[in-house]
């Protein structure tokens, strides 16, 4: 590892197993679906199979009369009752957004739209029972495609709407138009990210019950955000919020698509309220296709500008983001996120950014893994790789000539926030080290020369990233309505143990090792005498919860301030019974030492035992080492990193295989090491599997064709070669952890890799552009069509391919891609320059 | 993710599954290793009154029969995959059955489920065709052998009637001559394939006999016949432009992975590569 700075303690910066495997692998533990409570009954929502109709009927009499039933209630009967999803950032003003009910009342919009409820005794009752309930519908147009959306004359995919567009939100810096009228050079590209599925490992669930004391009603929820569902649920179904505790036990991951609020939750608790008992749901895994929110769907347009010898000038992104059928919590926001992003690591003059917001008539998108920036750093890292073939220069090259320099930090950057830290030279020199970059390029030429069926390319990715949700005030000018602080509380126990509480909510990603870890070294007790208490609002009654690489960040600060405070009570009262002068008493290793005299000392144990018991305090302090701390961020923090990719890629049948992945990642400091790295190696997989297995597919009628793992390619570990990680440390500078945050960098830094790596293998046939997921077809079609329009003197076009490989040098293949690139940029009118 | 209510019988013979199959007639389905039948229970598109079970039905195990092996309809993909006598006169079955979907389903599923199933998806029945082995299925009037070119009879329809059952696979010792190789093409390791070709090749130089089974080239599985009649008593030189006839007169189906035009076109590149591994 290349180091800057190695701040390994006793605890912190070295590898602890994780404390909550044991219990998560052998399931002895509460997941939601485990709950199970006296008089519980089953729910089971009744779901459109229509993308798009008006309801004109709901009949539960059928279901009413199975055995088991409790009740039925179609969205007309708890249209009182149940009250609207809430989205919980209007990007704008005057955003337009549908009213989302719990259950579709007059009109569904997505497949999967709920539209009545069964509760039964059983489970199995209430899915027998919903199977006889009969909704009449009267089809409308389904709106799938976000351009046929925009159109003049579009059909709508809210009827209660007058548009399909929700909003237009721009962000400018510098002068754009002297950016691209001065370039000699402007690379024009449109990239589409697919639609993805979360496909969490434990499905949603929720448990509602009117139990504890008075009036109060508990949910157990499949969720990241239980804090965020507190103040939701109480809000919306109109709860006084001291009544409501909301428990997210164990959760089985969620990439975002638990950072919701769900129909389902809002369904239990108003039924739980309206029949006086506990009420169950647990999501199919069908339903989890069409009714969890899904992620990406963009189609970026974005045109970079560019020197002769390759300075970047400006860059213009004109992104439609497509929402689904409604607004979920943070739906309009995360192309927002991705905003900022769009420079990647680049110094530039001007950025022009503009997204439209579109609905159609498919399940709701929001965050997922990455929410934004995943899809940001896509399009600038494969539009540096197309320019540096336009110019003729190695991509590596390129990027190096455009790079902020790691003297240059903090840097304001052309998106308009500051890099706090960084350093990409070491970061790209350990990983070109690692990967052998120029023995690959070698290599690579040898198979050209070749001419075989299977190509070598080589992919890069030098990213950063925005992580820490993050500053209040910054969110408050983003009109989100949240804030981003986080909150801990470290509870001193009499025999010197220790509570740690903390409003983040992890659901896989082992806070209670590394808050252990941080606790452990700042309190100088044992790492095994600290529980981490978390997800519950009745223990951790603040809190902001998990999502945005935002825990360590924000909340593992928000622990090291409030340790910070048990120490300084602590080091009074060590003091006061060591009879010395405060300024006197060190405090290391766990014990306070009298300066001078190392010998006269209390541990912290001794001085916990001590001020639980009260019998000698210094005058006027409180009986208590407790301490807590908010803390909220002045800017964000930025993780960064350089990945390399050798895929090949089969001529004859498109197939992609990944030969080896080198990642370099600087997340700042790192509490565990082995958590980190799990976080790279997961995060990888899931940002190698947009590249080239993942894609949700509508028909045209709005019918989820991938509605099914069978359909919905998720790989597993016999897809990937063992990846090689390591990290360069430069610290963050904006907490005092000086960390980063690493839940989504693999994702967001990989897919760019992979698919610049599969172009890469292809180019000399011709191919600038495959679509994601980069299967078989999609790459084969992709070599057919470049063989067809570049060798239109044979139509064998896989001969032609054949020939073109072997007749076409280098340069000659450069020229033909950059006429192609020129071409590109010539039908939008952008182009100013090129090579022509 | 709940199947419809159904009865269960656990068959402790042949005979008894085969009493029940006539007692309840096509309300009945035959359960095995269920790794296809109960995900269409749970997703409700299959919605039996009766499950016979016949995983405890004495069906399970292999057994060398002189020129040829018998293979229980309940040994599951796991034995067959594993199973030293398959390896040593049969090592094609063994490995076709070890690229069967992941561990897990490998020691649920069983061969005959997987026949019987008729998926032309399913990497079993191109083994099968290739190696020109027998079904022995066994109804209320005996048992019947069915050459398994005469055993998939349409989309998931197989000769089995529904008060019959698949109760053994025969297939012949392989001698030196053979050399076989199963090209699997698939979008993630545990998927189905996309395409499928499983080539079996005779030759000593000259190929004395070809069969190339293809998996997802139709409705039923089927063979490349063109293919293989333009190489027996070829050189290996012969490959390349016989393989490219592997698509001939199919109708393969269109899905998201594989357009009909796609799929003919792996065909032959999947077969010419399992001819080139398995005379090479």
């Amino acid at each position: 590892m290349t180091t800057t700075e190695n701040p390994i303690q006793a605890n912190v910066g070295r590898t602890r197993l994780r404390k909550e495997d044991a219990r998560l692998v052998t399931g002895r533990t509460n997941f939601t679906d485990d709950i199970r409570l006296p008089g519980m009954v089953h729910m089971v929502v009744v779901r459109s199979p229509m993308a798009h109709a008006k309801v004109t009927n709901v009949d539960l009499t059928g279901a009413l009369d199975m055995p088991g039933v409790v009740a039925a209630f179609s969205g007309a009967d708890l249209a009182d009752d149940a009250g609207g999803l809430p989205c919980a950032w209007p990007v704008t003003e005057d955003m337009v957004a549908p009213e989302h009910k719990a259950l579709a009342i007059d009109e569904v919009a997505y497949v999967g739209d709920g539209v009545a409820v069964v509760l039964a005794s059983t489970a199995a009752e209430a899915v027998d029972a919903a199977e006889r309930v009969v909704v009449d519908y009267d089809p409308l147009p389904a709106v799938v495609d976000m351009k046929a959306a925009i159109a003049d004359g579009a059909d709508l995919a809210q009827s209660t709407l007058d548009t399909n567009v929700s909003y237009r939100w721009p962000l400018a810096n510098g002068d754009i138009d002297a950016a691209f009228d001065g370039a000699d050079v402007v690379v024009e590209r449109e990239f589409v990210q697919q639609r993805l599925i979360p496909s969490a490992m434990e499905p949603r669930a929720v448990v509602a019950a009117p139990m504890g004391v008075s009036d109060e009603l508990t949910v157990w929820s499949a969720t990241q955000v239980p804090h965020f569902v507190r103040v939701f649920l109480a809000a919306v179904i109109g709860i006084d919020e001291q009544n409501l505790r909301v428990i997210a036990p164990d959760v089985g991951g969620g990439f975002g698509s638990k950072l919701d609020i769900y129909a389902e939750e809002i369904l239990a608790l108003v039924l739980a309220q309206k029949l006086g008992r506990p009420v169950k749901w647990t999501e199919t895994r069908s339903e989890g296709f069409q009714a969890t929110i899904h992620g990406r769907d963009q189609v970026q347009k974005i045109s970079l500008a560019m020197d002769a010898d390759g300075r970047f000038r400006g860059l213009k992104v004109d992104l439609l983001a497509d929402m689904g059928a409604y607004m979920q919590l943070l739906t309009p926001g995360i192309p927002i996120l991705g905003a900022f992003m769009y420079s990647g690591i680049y110094k530039m003059d001007a950025y022009d950014f503009s997204c439209r917001g579109v609905f159609t008539n498919k399940t709701p998108t929001d965050a997922y893994r990455g929410a934004g920036r995943p899809e940001a750093t896509f399009a600038i890292e494969r539009i540096v790789d197309e320019a540096a073939h336009e110019l003729g220069v190695d991509p590596m090259e390129l990027r190096k000539r455009n790079w902020i320099q790691h003297d240059e930090f903090p840097y304001e950057m052309i998106g308009t926030l500051t890099f706090d830290s960084g350093n990409y030279e070491a970061a790209t020199a350990r990983a070109i080290e690692m990967f052998d970059y120029d023995g690959r390029r070698a290599e690579q030429a040898n198979r050209r020369d070749s001419g075989g069926t299977k190509q070598l390319g080589i992919g890069i990715s030098t990213f950063t990233e925005m992580c820490g949700l993050a500053p209040s005030r910054v969110l408050g000018n983003l009109r989100y309505v949240a804030g981003g602080w986080e909150y801990a509380q470290v509870r001193m126990l009499f025999s010197g143990k220790v509570e740690v509480i903390t409003g983040t909510s992890p659901h896989g990603q082992g806070h209670d090792t590394a808050w252990s870890q941080i606790a452990a070294d700042a309190l100088g007790v044992p790492f095994e005498d600290i529980i981490v208490r978390h997800g519950d609002t009745a223990v951790s009654h603040r809190g902001l919860d998990t999502y945005g690489s935002r825990s360590l960040v924000v909340g593992g600060a928000a622990l090291a301030a409030a340790c910070g405070k048990v120490v300084e009570k602590a080091r009074r009262v060590a003091a006061h019974l060591l009879e010395a002068d405060e300024d006197d008493v060190e405090f290391s290793d766990g014990a306070f030492r009298v300066v001078g005299s190392p010998e006269t000392s209390m541990t912290m144990q001794e001085v916990s035992t001590a001020t639980f018991v009260a019998h000698d305090l210094p005058d006027g302090m409180e009986p208590s080492l407790d301490s807590d701390a908010s803390v909220d961020p002045d800017n964000f923090s930025y993780p960064h990193g350089t990945h390399l990719a050798l895929v090949e890629v089969d001529t004859e049948t498109g197939q992609v295989e990944l030969l080896d992945y080198v990642s370099v990642d600087d997340v700042g400091n790192v509490v565990n090491p082995q958590i980190v790295e799990g976080q790279v190696h997961g995060g990888l997989a899931q940002g190698i599997a947009q590249a080239l297995y993942e894609g949700a597919v509508y028909d045209q009628a709005g019918n989820l064709q991938t509605g099914s793992f069978v359909d919905y390619y998720v790989p597993g570990a016999p897809d990937f070669p063992t990846f090689r990680t390591d990290r360069t440390v430069t610290p963050a500078t904006t907490n005092d952890l000086g960390v980063k945050g690493v839940g989504e960098a693999g994702t967001i830094a990989s897919t760019p890799a992979i698919i610049n790596g599969v172009i890469d293998a292809v180019r000399h046939l011709g191919v600038n552009e495959v679509l994601m997921p980069a299967s078989p077809r999609n790459v084969w079609t992709a070599i057919q069509q470049a063989a067809a329009s570049g060798s239109a003197d044979s139509d064998d076009a896989q001969a032609a391919a054949a020939v073109q490989a072997d007749d076409a040098g280098p340069d000659a293949a450069a020229a033909d891609n950059a006429g192609q690139a020129q071409h590109a940029a010539g039908d939008t009118g952008t182009s100013t320059g090129g090579d022509a | 993710m709940i199947p419809a209510s159904f009865d269960y019988v656990r068959a402790g013979s042949a005979e008894e599954a085969v009493a029940a199959l006539v007692e309840h007639g096509d309300e009945a389905k035959v359960l095995a290793g269920g790794h296809s039948l109960i995900p269409m229970m749970r997703l409700r598109l299959a919605v039996p009154e009766v499950l016979v079970d016949i995983t405890e039905a004495g069906l399970a195990g292999i057994t060398d029969a002189g020129d040829h092996l018998v293979i229980g309809a309940a040994t599951t993909h796991h034995d067959v995959a594993t199973d030293k006598v398959i390896e040593t006169h049969c090592g094609v079955l063994a490995h076709v059955a070890a690229t069967i979907g992941d561990p897990q389903v490998r020691h649920r599923g069983t061969i005959g489920g997987g026949l019987a199933h008729g998926d032309s998806a399913g990497d079993l029945p191109a083994v099968l065709l290739a190696l020109e082995g027998t079904m022995v299925v066994q109804g209320p009037g005996g048992r019947r052998t069915v050459p398994a070119s005469e055993f998939f009879v349409d989309y998931l329809e197989t000769a089995v009637a529904a008060d019959e059952l698949l109760v053994e696979v025969h297939v012949p010792k392989l001698d030196d001559s053979w050399g076989w190789d199963y090209q699997k093409f698939t979008r993630v390791a545990q998927a189905w394939a996309t395409v499928g070709a499983l080539a079996l090749v005779s030759s000593n130089g000259t190929i004395s006999d070809a069969r190339v089974g293809l998996t997802h080239m139709g409705s039923v599985p089927i063979r490349a016949s063109a293919t293989e009649a333009a190489l027996a008593g070829q050189s290996t030189d012969a490959i390349a432009d016989a393989a490219a006839r592997a698509a001939d007169d199919t109708d393969p189906p269109s899905d998201l992975n594989a357009d009909a035009d796609f799929r003919r076109h792996l065909a032959t590149v999947l077969s010419r590569r399992a001819l080139e591994a398995a005379v090479g």
